[in-house]
């Protein structure tokens, strides 16, 4: 579902964000990617979205080489994958509803559909009667749950999330794992960011321990998990 | 799929008019500085249509009159008025009969017993011919035809002035083209620069947009619709500024005329003028909104 070979990340200022980065996410795999500040997490996810482009090395997501996606098809491939942020970057003059509504309006779905759809996501994330709230009347772990409440509501394959409980105190952070697990157990592949080993230890996934640029350690802890 | 389509332009093109009501000030700036640069190229363009009617009013001075010869009997002068009408470049051609002409004279002039005394009719057929409407050339080039025919005495034209008038009308009218196509090219670029300073101020939104999947497409359509509005909104106070230009104008401009005893009523814009304002306002907004998110949107990507 999400394949990495020989990944390498230069930013124009010189550094090198990831050197040889290999690995495999198996579709319906959940794993987290750990690591100190500045080792190439939020690279690898941006990698994933499109957000940036590897340098060198080959990159596959839903079985689509992002190199070979124009610039001009990007927004259709980001329709198939569903992004969570540590800030949420919830739309705040627009409802809740209308937050979680926006990747279905985007696809271009009807409006009963984009309700239906829409409606459920926040049901899964436990929202559905604030729906036309403002999303800034709600607390932090709320918002984060609106942002994974859109990032689900199209039903992407894949959900990647870059420190989504950075701002969590530990009951609501371990409170959004679960949810993330929720969507795992319907089969979403899930790439977590989170330098929250504490939380993680505590979870039992597969774990992708990034370090400088390159992968250092990979539990497998999932049996689907293979060998970079 | 088609009715989705518009469903979702329509929402938009609401939705845009919401945004620019909820500003209103800012809104109403721009668009008041779109209408004086609109009202320009419309009241000049009124101005010239008004011209053009009193020049027409004056198109009887254009008339001339060809004197035939005394020798020219009744059939022929019908049948050569016949010939002269049947050219493209008359409008009109009135046979004035000899008899006719003679009476006429007898019964206004006074002169009545004089006449009696003459053996014969001193006076010649004439026509009256009334060019077709058109380049002052052609004026010029019809009165020469007709002097050169042998029944023609004399040809009686004084059309210098009209042509000159014309002349002037016509440079004036193109002059109005020109400031249009100018201050349609200011009305884009105003709008464009207000579609940036919007792009500019929604970047966050159009950043979460491009991140959960919107195409270009979709991004760019509120900030055209916006566009759209203030071209739209703008020539309808720009037309608004006409009329009332002409409503303050109208008594002036009769009292101008009673003096040269004529009753002129100044024309507005036509309905064809109004809805060609109104729909090049909104065209201006929508080409100036494209530009500026062309440039714009392109820059703004999530990092």
């Amino acid at each position: 579902m999400i394949r990495f070979e020989n990944v390498h990340k230069r930013y124009p200022s010189g550094r090198e964000a990831l050197s040889g980065v290999t690995f495999m996410l198996d579709k319906g795999e959940m794993a987290f990617l750990t690591g100190p500040s500045g080792a190439g997490k939020s690279t690898l996810l941006k990698l994933i979205a499109l957000i940036e482009r590897p340098t060198r090395g080959t990159v596959l997501v839903n079985n689509q080489n992002t190199a070979r996606v124009p610039r001009r098809r990007i927004p259709y491939f980001r329709q198939r994958i569903g992004v969570v942020f540590q800030d949420h970057k919830l739309l705040y003059d627009r409802s809740v509803f209308d937050n979680v509504a926006l990747p279905l309006m985007i696809a271009g779905m009807k409006p009963r559909e984009i309700g239906r759809r829409a409606r459920a996501a926040l049901d899964q994330v436990g929202l559905l009667d604030r729906e036309q709230h403002a999303p800034i009347t709600l607390s932090t772990g709320e918002q984060q749950r609106v942002g994974i409440a859109r990032a689900v509501a199209s039903r992407p394959e894949v959900v990647i999330a870059d420190e989504p409980t950075g701002n969590l105190d530990p009951d609501l952070s371990l409170e959004i794992m679960r949810l993330f697990e929720r969507f795992n157990d319907v089969g979403v592949t899930l790439l977590i960011a989170t330098h929250d080993l504490e939380l993680v230890d505590n979870l039992a996934h597969r774990r992708l321990r990034l370090v400088g640029g390159q992968i250092v350690e990979d539990s497998r802890q999932s049996p689907r998990g293979r060998v970079a | 799929m088609l009715k989705r389509y518009f469903t979702a332009h329509a929402t938009n093109c609401a939705a845009a008019l919401g945004r620019l009501l909820r500003q209103p000030v800012g809104s109403f700036m721009t668009a008041m500085v779109i209408a004086l640069a609109l009202a320009l190229p419309a009241g000049l363009r009124v101005v010239v249509n008004n011209a053009d009617l009193l020049s027409e009013s004056w198109q009887g001075a254009a008339d001339f009159t060809v004197y035939l010869e005394m020798d020219v009997g009744d059939e022929r002068a019908r049948a050569l008025a016949d010939e002269v009408r049947a050219r493209a470049d008359v409008a009109s051609v009135t046979l004035v009969d000899r008899t006719a002409a003679l009476a006429e004279f007898r019964a206004r002039s006074g002169f009545g017993e004089a006449l009696d005394a003459l053996q014969e009719n001193p006076l010649p057929h004439a026509l009256v011919v009334r060019p077709a409407g058109g380049a002052a050339a052609d004026v010029e080039k019809l009165a020469r035809a007709l002097d050169e025919r042998p029944e023609t005495a004399l040809v009686q034209l004084d059309t210098q002035w009209v042509a000159r008038l014309r002349g002037i009308l016509a440079l004036l009218a193109r002059v109005v083209d020109i400031v249009t196509v100018l201050v349609g090219l200011a009305v884009a670029l105003v709008i464009g620069n207000t579609i940036r300073l919007e792009i500019n101020n929604r970047s966050t939104e159009i950043e979460v947009m491009k991140l959960v999947g919107g195409t270009d497409g979709f991004i760019r359509r509120p900030f055209l619709y916006l566009g759209a509005w203030y071209g739209f909104i703008g020539a309808l106070v720009a037309a608004g500024l006409v009329l009332a230009t002409l409503a303050l104008l109208q008594g002036p401009i009769e009292s101008l005329a009673s003096l040269y005893s004529r009753s002129v009523s100044p024309v507005g814009l036509s309905l064809e003028e109004t809805l060609l304002l109104l729909g090049g306002g909104a065209a201006l907004g929508w080409a100036g909104a494209w530009l500026a998110a062309a440039r714009h949107l392109r820059a703004i990507e999530p990092t």
